[in-house]
């Protein structure tokens, strides 16, 4: 009697929702902050991907006399060599986008793999790979980043590169310390007591339940990367002055006090996608943990 | 014919299980002798901290790296004691089964209930086909009585309610037909009437399979239904071992005496509940003699001397210096 209840709110095994429905309800459990978040960085996702389609005049070239005010021909005025501000603002997406996206995967996938490691071996490895993270995040991180660049170069991939560096601790010490709690849950006993092997043991029972933090933690980090690529550009370490990258842009436009739009351009895109991954990664917290809320 | 077979499947010889701790050694089992036929079923009796699951968790090398396990433990005739890692990934899951006191977080939370079973499979049979697995595992959770396989095989862990939950962590357990099945406490979780599903459904696979089982509980009415033969721990220790029967009528041990009278009866009255006085000793301050002497109603002065060994007192084995002096008193 009570089984036939039950059965009869069972959906049949062939209903149960695909990935992408699923993706899409928990879309709609999204915070509004998140949301817009989420508007914010796919409009520079996008612009990154198509920005030379959208009829701009080329971030290089020369597009009108120099250091005018923002204008209906020029939305964001022109920098001192007369570049439009607007265009070299939106093609900075291609350089800034990437870069966020590579640096927080590399950094996610080491931090992640040696945290991992540290977590389940134990003992001297993991002792030996939490020493390396705690020297490591021991350095103010755009330190090390500048220490790291000034050695390898200006360049952007060198700065990415550096902050790699500086970023793969975080993951390291997050996901150890996932590690640590979910390996002495019973189904992980129940695993071991059912022949599992370390290996698979660690892929299929332990990590699949560790990567909350870590996505919530690498969404904010997006922006982190931004900021930090901006700074060190900023200051001569990442992408060189012809390139239209934000940071470099800025630094062009700071000794510049009254033709502010220089400047603003890349400070304001700067300033939207790094609240935009604040929100989104807030909004994701609230929707993966349990507890907040 | 298994059951004929008078090799045993799983001999315990003088297991010990020591826990290296900041407050110095504990020796939470300090000398089992066990052993279990093929097709038998045992029941390990003791209260919380007794070290029967230590015992168990012991020989599937369950037990953290601070456990110093000595003795030996031979399945089949292969000593298990020591066995590299890899050998036991072979025989746990494949030849010997253990079932987990909670199933809802003995579960991957994240996985179906029937990719967990697939998993288990095929752990332990790469030849076997995704397909064909799944077709087991459907197989396999109508085997333990689970309505609607087929759907319930799609659904998590946390989709289940707790007695069907239990019912599929058996499944899984008994996938690749082992020839042990370890229960720790398998109805504990559980409400009373889920509980008889369960001990049937063990039941069943014992009559059909002729699994040996070995039933851990604190529960001596589940064991009473269930067992061929019951072990009692105490503080590390067998005190009494026989079949279920002559525990249960000709007990010859104060603290089995104790269990069975603190067992609620129907026919029992408006009385109070009986109860042991007084707790398990603590693993790093055991009295001397007899562990069960500071509770116990009949211990004398020299029971704390020495340990008493486990010997044959009338019909079942008893470790009490005054065994013989309680055949006089009825149960």
């Amino acid at each position: 009697m009570t089984d036939r209840t039950l059965d009869m709110a069972l959906p049949a095994a062939n209903s149960r929702p695909s990935a992408a429905a699923r993706a899409l309800a928990a879309l709609r459990r999204l915070p509004a902050p998140a949301l817009f978040g989420g508007a914010v960085v796919l409009f520079w996702v996008i612009a990154a991907l198509t920005v030379q389609y959208w009829g701009l005049p080329e971030p290089l070239q020369i597009a009108g006399k120099r250091l005018q005010a923002p204008s209906l021909s020029h939305w964001l005025g022109t920098d001192a060599l007369g570049r439009d501000v607007l265009s070299r603002t939106l093609h900075g997406a291609v350089f800034s986008v990437p870069v966020a996206i590579g640096v927080v995967a590399a950094g996610v996938a080491i931090g992640a793999a040696l945290g991992a490691i540290a977590g389940y071996v134990g003992g001297v490895v993991d002792g030996l790979i939490m020493r390396l993270v705690d020297v490591t995040v021991a350095f103010p991180p755009i330190l090390l980043a500048m220490t790291v660049a000034a050695i390898l170069g200006p360049g952007l991939v060198n700065a990415a590169f550096a902050m790699v560096i500086v970023w793969w601790p975080i993951y390291a010490r997050l996901m150890r310390a996932q590690v640590l709690e979910v390996r002495e849950r019973e189904h992980v006993e129940a695993a071991v007591a059912g022949g599992a092997g370390h290996t698979r043991v660690l892929c299929v029972h332990i990590l699949p339940l560790c990567w909350t933090p870590i996505l919530v933690n690498a969404t904010m980090d997006f922006g982190q990367v931004v900021l930090l690529a901006a700074s060190l550009s900023f200051i001569g370490l990442g992408a060189s002055p012809p390139t239209p990258e934000w940071g470099s842009m800025i630094s062009e436009g700071a000794s510049r006090f009254y033709n502010w739009w220089v400047a603003f351009g890349p400070g304001m895109a700067i300033l939207t996608l790094v609240l935009g991954f604040s929100f989104l990664g807030d909004g994701l917290r609230d929707l993966l943990d349990p507890r907040s809320s | 014919m298994t059951v004929l077979d008078p090799t045993p499947l799983i001999d315990i010889r003088d297991l010990r299980v020591t826990f290296n701790t900041p407050r110095g050694p504990a020796e939470a089992i300090c000398g089992v002798d066990l052993s279990l036929k093929p097709g038998e079923v045992l029941g390990i009796v003791g209260e919380s901290g007794s070290g029967k699951s230590v015992a168990m968790m012991a020989l599937m090398h369950l037990l953290p790296p601070s456990a110093t396990i000595t003795g030996s433990v031979t399945f089949h005739g292969r000593e298990l004691v020591g066995a590299p890692r890899a050998e036991m990934d072979r025989l746990r899951g494949a030849k010997i089964g253990m079932i987990f006191q909670d199933p809802l977080t003995a579960f991957n939370p994240v996985l179906t209930v029937g990719a967990q079973i697939v998993e288990a499979l095929r752990l332990h049979d790469a030849a076997l086909s995704k397909r064909a697995a799944w077709d087991r595992a459907v197989e396999l959770l109508a085997e333990v009585a689970i309505p609607q396989p087929d759907r319930r095989a799609a659904q998590y862990p946390h989709e289940f309610s707790g007695g069907m939950r239990q019912r599929a962590m058996i499944a899984m357990a008994i996938a690749n037909r082992p020839e042990l099945l370890i229960a720790d406490e398998p109805t504990t979780a559980l409400d009373v009437t889920v509980q008889a599903q369960i001990m049937d459904v063990l039941h069943k696979l014992r009559e059909e399979r002729g699994i040996g089982l070995i039933l851990i509980t604190h529960d001596l009415g589940v064991v009473a239904g269930a067992a061929d033969r019951i072990a009692v721990m105490y503080s590390g220790r067998i005190v009494e071992q026989g079949t279920v029967d002559d525990v249960f009528y000709a007990s010859r041990h104060p603290y089995t005496r104790g269990l069975i009278a603190a067992l609620p009866r129907l026919d029992g009255g408006d009385g109070p509940l009986t109860a042991i006085e007084g707790t398990p000793p603590s693993l790093f301050n055991r009295p001397r003699g007899c562990a069960f002497r500071p509770r116990c109603p009949v211990a004398l002065a020299p029971c704390g001397e020495d340990v008493p060994p486990l010997r044959r007192a009338g019909v079942v084995e008893s470790a009490c210096w005054r065994a013989a002096d309680l055949a006089e008193v009825p149960v």
